[in-house]
Order: structure tokens, then sequence, then C-alpha cells
């Protein structure tokens, strides 16, 4: 347990979300659709799935992983059934909403696939779960099996891990892009027609209802955040595709001359591409808006969205009370929901700096950009960008010793 | 100034809507019978809490709200916070006095302020959902203590009841004295006697009183917990905010 659960905590997608499924009569669970965090751990991230390996044998040997071939660590394995117990367990004490299955590569894709598919035909068929199920398709895996775990799990997923070919080619000898991107292209043919026959039948078995995800890790290889940012919004573009996750790089293998020596992973870049996938998401942001040729990273200090205000102050003052809904969203400091209620509340009167404040628009951000009933004309056409950007950007603030730490035993 | 008292039901506070109106009177304050009444009262009117006239009142709210605004109301309802009653009073007259309502404008302090405690009581019956940890006792039912900051066992009863529909549940509100038990068809209220409570109170159950298994399904769980956590990523301060520290005392995987 402690091993295959310590090798799988790297994987980064938790998302239980994207089904929803009603409880079936003798049967255990449901899926909510939105999907729940049960608990979190201290490094801060959420646990909605029991992530866990099947097996940390591998036949690989990619240079990022620490349970590659050449690693000296212990190996260990989950039957089916225990895996399947196990699940059920945790899901009755409402540790967890679903599983979320990946494996080492053990023999070959098949037959490790096979294994995978075993645990979870148990899980929906013996336990009749009807919780969330997440399962890595594994690369190589023939096309079968992947189509016949499509029709059990809730999604599937393959790590594009690299974000360029050349440098995946380099750290993972065995893998390379057509290995990812065919089971990729597989899962969503899966998708699109399971969809079109529920149209017709709506019987017809659902094929990973809430679709797929991948993950990149940053910081392993000097890609751009340009390269990442493109590669996602073209992954964006396919029907199927739910989420792109960035894993900030972590050096679990040392003496590695391939990858680059770091001591703390980069996670402010990584804030920084999450922050610039929410605006793709979310913002109506194109991802050539965000970074470009001239500034193919993105900044460290400001965010994506205040970076390109500052690009483009042409585009400012908005009003508040008059621009369109799309505009207002583009505003630093304003986000969705402050958005959503500006629009709604502008039809009732003019609205006023202290209402905006209240409705959750951070003014620090907002103040140079927007003109509402009474705000003095200091936007950042006055006052340069230069100017703003010295009074937004973030400070290194040396993070005050955490009084409220209680001690944890690494069992070192 | 104008005071009201009523019984602290949501009837009788929408039987005081009805009395205003009716008697147009408007009250600055609306109090229990029992809360301590402020030294210069000019007006003091005790309102009889009636089923029909906050009917009609309810009636009216239905044809001028939406569905979302009159569940909001009662989630306030629910906070129990000392400000309830006014502010849904005055929430009220604002949608009845305006032609189209006002449910919309964030803009007016009282709207936000009802929006924002039902997103407070929202929050809390999610965090319970979040946080709820079940052990297997003895005798096969799944046992939750929680104590949440509002009473919202009332939001979450459909959510565990179609979760776990096959097995029997409690989940016990250590604040209020009441829960909730699922014997595999139907929920029913219970409470404990103020000892047993006491024990409760503490989270863990005795051993004895727990199933075969369950010590190592906590065990695992424990190990699962402490295994899936990175080092290099630390971050205390995230994990608090996330889950803040008044559920750990009933969180399984907690040391």
């Amino acid at each position: 347990m402690k091993i295959l659960a310590d090798a799988a905590k790297y994987d980064v997608s938790c998302a239980s979300s994207g089904t929803s499924r009603g409880s079936a009569k003798n049967g255990i669970g449901t899926a909510t659709g939105w999907g729940i965090c049960h608990s979190f751990t201290p490094d801060g991230r959420c646990i909605s799935l029991f992530k866990i390996l099947l097996t940390n044998h591998c036949i690989y040997d990619c240079a990022y992983c620490s349970n590659r071939r050449s690693n000296d660590v212990v190996r260990s394995a989950f039957t089916a059934e225990e895996l399947a117990e196990l699940t059920i367990e945790f899901y009755k004490r409402n540790y967890i909403e679903g599983l979320f299955l990946s494996s080492g590569v053990m023999r070959n894709p098949d037959y490790t696939m096979e294994q995978m598919l075993r645990v979870v035909m148990l899980l929906r068929e013996t336990h009749r779960f009807n919780g969330y199920i997440h399962m890595k398709s594994i690369p190589g895996a023939s096309s079968e099996l992947i189509a016949r775990a499509g029709t059990y799990v809730d999604r599937m997923s393959v790590n594009l891990e690299i974000p360029s070919e050349q440098n995946l080619k380099l750290l993972a000898p065995e893998k390379d892009y057509e290995s990812v991107f065919a089971p990729m292209r597989f899962i969503q043919q899966g998708m699109l027609e399971s969809a079109e026959d529920r149209r017709k039948f709506r019987s017809a078995p659902r094929f990973v209802p809430a679709g797929q995800s991948t993950q990149v890790i940053i910081g392993a290889t000097p890609d751009t955040d340009k390269q990442i940012l493109t590669l996602a919004s073209a992954l964006y573009k396919r029907p199927s595709f739910k989420r792109v996750y960035y894993s900030g790089y972590i050096p679990v293998n040392k003496n590695d001359s391939r990858l680059p020596v770091i001591t703390t992973p980069p996670l402010v870049r990584e804030n920084r591409l999450y922050q610039a996938d929410w605006l793709m998401r979310f913002y109506q942001f194109k991802a050539s808006e965000i970074v470009d040729d001239t500034h193919p990273d993105l900044e460290l200090d400001i965010d994506p969205k205040m970076g390109w205000a500052l690009r483009n102050p042409a585009f400012f003052p908005v009003d508040i009370n008059a621009a369109p809904y799309e505009m207002v969203l583009r505003v630093p400091g304003i986000g969705v929901k402050s958005a959503k209620l500006i629009v709604a509340s502008r039809r009732y009167g003019r609205l006023n700096s202290v209402q905006l404040k209240k409705m959750g628009v951070v003014m620090k951000r907002a103040q140079y950009f927007i003109v509402c009933r009474e705000l003095p004309m200091r936007t950042v056409n006055e006052l340069t960008p230069q100017y703003v950007r010295r009074q937004v950007s973030q400070k290194q603030k040396k993070q005050a010793a955490d009084l409220l730490q209680y001690s944890i035993d690494w069992g070192e | 100034m104008i005071i009201f008292t009523y019984d602290k039901t949501f009837d009788g506070l929408l039987s005081c809507v009805f009395f205003a109106y009716e008697q147009k009177k408007f009250p600055d304050l609306i109090l229990s019978e029992s809360d301590q009444k402020p030294l210069f009262v000019d007006e003091q009117y005790r309102v009889i809490t009636e089923k029909e006239k906050s009917l009609r009142v309810w009636k009216l709210l239905e044809k001028k709200l939406s569905k979302i605004a009159r569940s909001m109301m009662l989630s306030v309802w629910l906070s129990e916070l000392p400000e309830t009653g006014m502010l849904l009073f005055r929430y009220i007259r604002k949608n009845i006095d305006h032609p189209r309502g006002v449910e919309m404008n964030f803009g007016d302090d009282d709207v936000l302020r009802v929006k924002e405690i039902a997103q407070k009581v929202a929050r809390e019956a999610e965090q319970l959902r979040q946080f709820v940890r079940f052990q297997e006792t003895a005798d096969g039912i799944y046992f939750a203590p929680v104590s949440p900051r509002y009473d919202v066992l009332s939001l979450i009863v459909s959510h565990f009841q179609s979760r776990y529909a096959g097995q029997s549940w409690i989940i016990y509100d250590t604040n209020r004295n009441t829960g909730l038990y699922y014997d595999t068809r139907s929920v029913v209220e219970v409470s404990f006697s103020q000892k047993d409570l006491s024990d409760l109170k503490l989270g863990a159950l005795d051993e004895e009183k727990l199933s075969g298994d369950e010590a190592f399904v906590q065990q695992m769980w424990k190990e699962y917990f402490k295994s899936t956590s990175i080092k290099e990523r630390i971050n205390l301060k995230l994990q608090r905010q996330h889950m803040p520290r008044r559920y750990w005392k009933y969180l399984t995987e907690i040391p």
C-alpha cells in the first residue's frame, strides 16, 4: 500500500467531475457531476479519488519516473480482488469518490491493461459500484482493450508528460508521441460514436462519459510556456478533452545528466500556467494572446491576465456600467463570478466602486482599468503600464514560519 | 422604535410580514419572546404565527422570486445567525415593494448579504459531504459524528441517501444533539442521551463498539493519506484553507 500509493502520487489529476449517475438498485454509490474532494494532504492537494498503482513493476526506463526499470526500489503489486475490495471499503466510509487506477507496465502493455480491466470489471459487476473510475490507458495497449475498458470507466487518460516530441525521445527512449496520440484519438472516436448512438437509443452504452485528460511535466525540459500553452489549446479544441494538468518537475531520480538539477519544484511557474489555462477555458482568451514570440514565457511576478492587460493598454479603461460581459471579464481583478454579478446588477442603477468591492472585485488590480460611477480617471493610460506594473507586481515575501504546523512523520 | 416579537419559526417570520403590511407598521427589530428588549420601545407587537397568513406571503414570493432566490432565503434561515430575522424581513419587503423584484440587484446590501449567507450555508453543507467519515460499528451501522456551524443536515440527506442506499448509517450533529438515521429504507431523526453525547464528541468510537474490519481499514486509509503527500510541495496553509481545522477532530486520517 505504502509503496504503491507513494509511487502514484506524482499524477496530478484528481478530478471526479463530468459524470452524473444516479444510484442503481442493489448497487453502491453515485457520481455527482461536479466531484467532491474528501480530504487534503499536507501539500494542499485534494484527495478525491483513491489514486493507486496496480503495480510499480515497469519495463520502461523513463528518466523522469521513480518506477523506471533501472531504479532500485522495492517492487510490489495488488491483486485485482484486493484492490477492488479496498476501494469499496474506502468508499463506504465516505473517504473517496472513486478509484484512479494507474500502473507500471508489467510484462507488456496488453497484459497490464488486462489486469487493470479486471479490477474495473470486478468493481462494476461484482460489487455493483456506481462511483467514479478514472483509468490510465497504458501507452501501446491494443485498441480492443481500450474499447472494453472505455465502457466501464468514467474518464480515461494518457499522459503526454513531455511537451515536445524530441525531448520525450531523449528522456523516454522507448516512447514516442504516436504511442500517446493514438490512444487519445481512439478514446475520442469511441466517445463520439457512443454519443451518436445514444442519440438514437437511450440505452446505448456510455463510453468514457467524463472525457479524457492528460498531464505535462513542467521544468524538466527547456520547452517554453508558449509551446506548452499552444499544445494545451490544441488539445482543448478536441471535443473529448476536459483537462490538461501541469505538474512541476520534482527530481525523483538523482544523477541523470539529461535532467536539470533543481532544489525546489517550479511551483510559481506551474501556478501561472494554470492561471493561463483558466484564461483559455473560462475567460475566452486565445493562447496567442497570453504568450507570443516576443513573450514566449509567462511572467512570474504578475499573473497572465495582468500581463495581457499591460501589453494592451489601448483596450482600457472598460466602462463597468456599459461594456459587454466579455469586456468586463477581461479586466484584471474581475473574475467570472463578479463579472456576472456586475452585468446582472447594473440594470438596477449605476454601480460605484464600493459596490464593486463588495461584489468581490479586487480593486487593488482593477482600479487602473475601469471607469465606474465616481472613480477618478487615473487609468493605465495616464499612469503608464510601467507604473502599474510596479504597483501590482508581487514582492517575493518570505513565507512566515508556520506556527500552526503539526509534525509530519515521514517514516524515514 | 417599533419592535415585533414572534416564535422564531420561518412561518412566524412570514406572519410578521403579513402583519406589517396589514397594520402598515414596519418594525425596526424582530425579536423572539425571550430576547432582551431594547430600552426605548415606542410600540411593541406580538405576532401570532398563522399558517394561512404565512402561506399567502409565500405564495406571493413564489410569484415574485425565482426558485434559486427562495431556496437562498431558506438557507439563510438555516444559518441561525442573529441577523437573519431582520435581514430576511427587509429582503422580502424590498422584493414586494419593487414591481419586478430586486433579487438580481447585488448592488443592494441586503440582497448581497442574503447571497453571501446562503453561500456560506451551502459551503458548510458541501464540506459535510466532503468530510463526513463513517466508522462501521459492531452491529453494521456506519456512524459519523459531525459538528457543523449551521444547521445543514436537512440539506445533505438526499445526497447520502442515494449514495449509500444499501447500508444503514447515522450522521450525528453533536452540536445540536440531533442526528439522521437511515435504515436502508427511510431516514428518521434520532437523538442520544447527554451521557452518550459526551462520549461521541471525542470522535473515535471505543474499539469494542467497532466492527472487526474497521481498525484495519482505518489503518490502510491513514497509511494512504501519509504516502500520497508530496514532501517537496508541503503547503500547510493551503491544506487548512481547503480543510479548516474545525473539521479535523472527526477526520480518520489526521493523527
